[in-house]
């Protein structure tokens, strides 16, 4: 049996803001009808958190709970967990129409970290969002595109950055975040 | 430039966050039609100067279709809404009226 191994295997850059690839941590894309809480009650149950609302993520430990549309939702989760979780959704979705894929291996996640405005900055100069801390601020989850690609992003508890890519860009998006955050690139945006 | 509110994320995007779709309530007419109704469903599309109904895709987001009222002439966008109307709401046909009274589009006003 071979490891399982991250896209970039844990590849850092350490500039204005540091862009640094995720440890491997387990994926589940969750469909179904957001606004049915035959759906979004045994989801929070199992996920152990809070249905996040609109453009919002939940966030406990090392679990993300993130509203990706209004019938998608992204859990994230510690790696060993996915099996025994994806079971206990099977169990408590029974009957209502949904779907629970794993992902882990489909997707590459980056944590952007260091100075709040050089971690706002870097992101700002890929994606037309407004990374103001007052219209994003912690909890706030979004997909968008990071330069040419699409992606998604959240603002941690503490401020810093997740950013989550297809595998297959995996590599385009960590260049493209540690060129956009060299430490001689700071443009004083925020 | 144009601003798109996703009616499904509910967030303001630029274009480049979404993408074209055409011509908006397109009535399909298949197969039993007569040929200028299938003709009309294939090639007959407006090209307005002024107000628009177009479908827009949130490519770069949430993934759903929606519609997009908007002036072609100065790029205004009146308003956005579902892709489960089969028309332009009353809210959106305000909107447009208030910035351009009397507009008209295909069948709706
Ligand atoms: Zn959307």
């Amino acid at each position: 049996m071979s490891e399982p191994v991250t896209p970039l295997g844990g590849a850092v850059h350490e500039g204005a803001a540091r862009v640094a690839e995720m440890p491997r941590r387990g994926m589940i894309t969750l469909r179904g009808d957001l606004g049915d809480p035959a759906f979004s009650e045994a989801v929070a149950e199992v996920a152990g958190l809070a249905l996040p609302g609109r453009g919002r993520v939940s966030a406990e430990g090392e679990t993300r709970l993130g509203w990706m549309s209004p019938d998608e939702l992204i859990l994230m989760l510690p790696a060993p967990d996915v099996a025994a979780v994806l079971d206990r959704l099977a169990g408590a979705l029974g009957g209502v129409h949904h779907l629970a894929v794993e992902v882990t291996d489909a997707r590459a996640l980056f944590a952007v970290s260091g100075e709040p405005a050089a971690v706002r900055e870097s992101l700002a100069k890929l994606a037309p969002v407004d990374f103001s801390p007052a219209a994003f601020e912690p909890g706030t989850f979004r997909r968008s595109r990071l330069a040419q690609v699409p992606a998604a992003f959240w603002c941690e508890p503490d401020g810093s950055f997740g950013v989550m890519c297809f595998r297959s860009v995996a590599e385009y998006v960590f260049k493209a975040l540690s060129v956009s955050a060299a430490s001689d690139g700071r443009v004083g945006m925020f | 430039m144009l601003l798109l509110e996703c009616p499904y994320c509910g967030v303001a995007g630029e274009e480049t966050e979404f993408h074209g779709g055409g011509e908006a309530h397109l009535k399909r007419h298949g197969p039993e039609s007569s040929d200028a109704d299938f003709e009309g469903y294939l090639f007959h599309r407006e090209n307005p100067k002024g107000v628009h109904l177009e479908r827009w895709r949130h490519v770069n987001g949430c993934g759903k279709w929606f519609h997009a009222a908007r002036c072609t002439r100065t790029l205004e966008v009146f308003g956005t809404y579902t892709a489960q109307c089969s028309e332009p709401p009353q809210e959106i046909r305000d909107k447009i009226s208030a910035k351009r009274p009397g507009w008209t589009w295909r069948e709706f006003s």
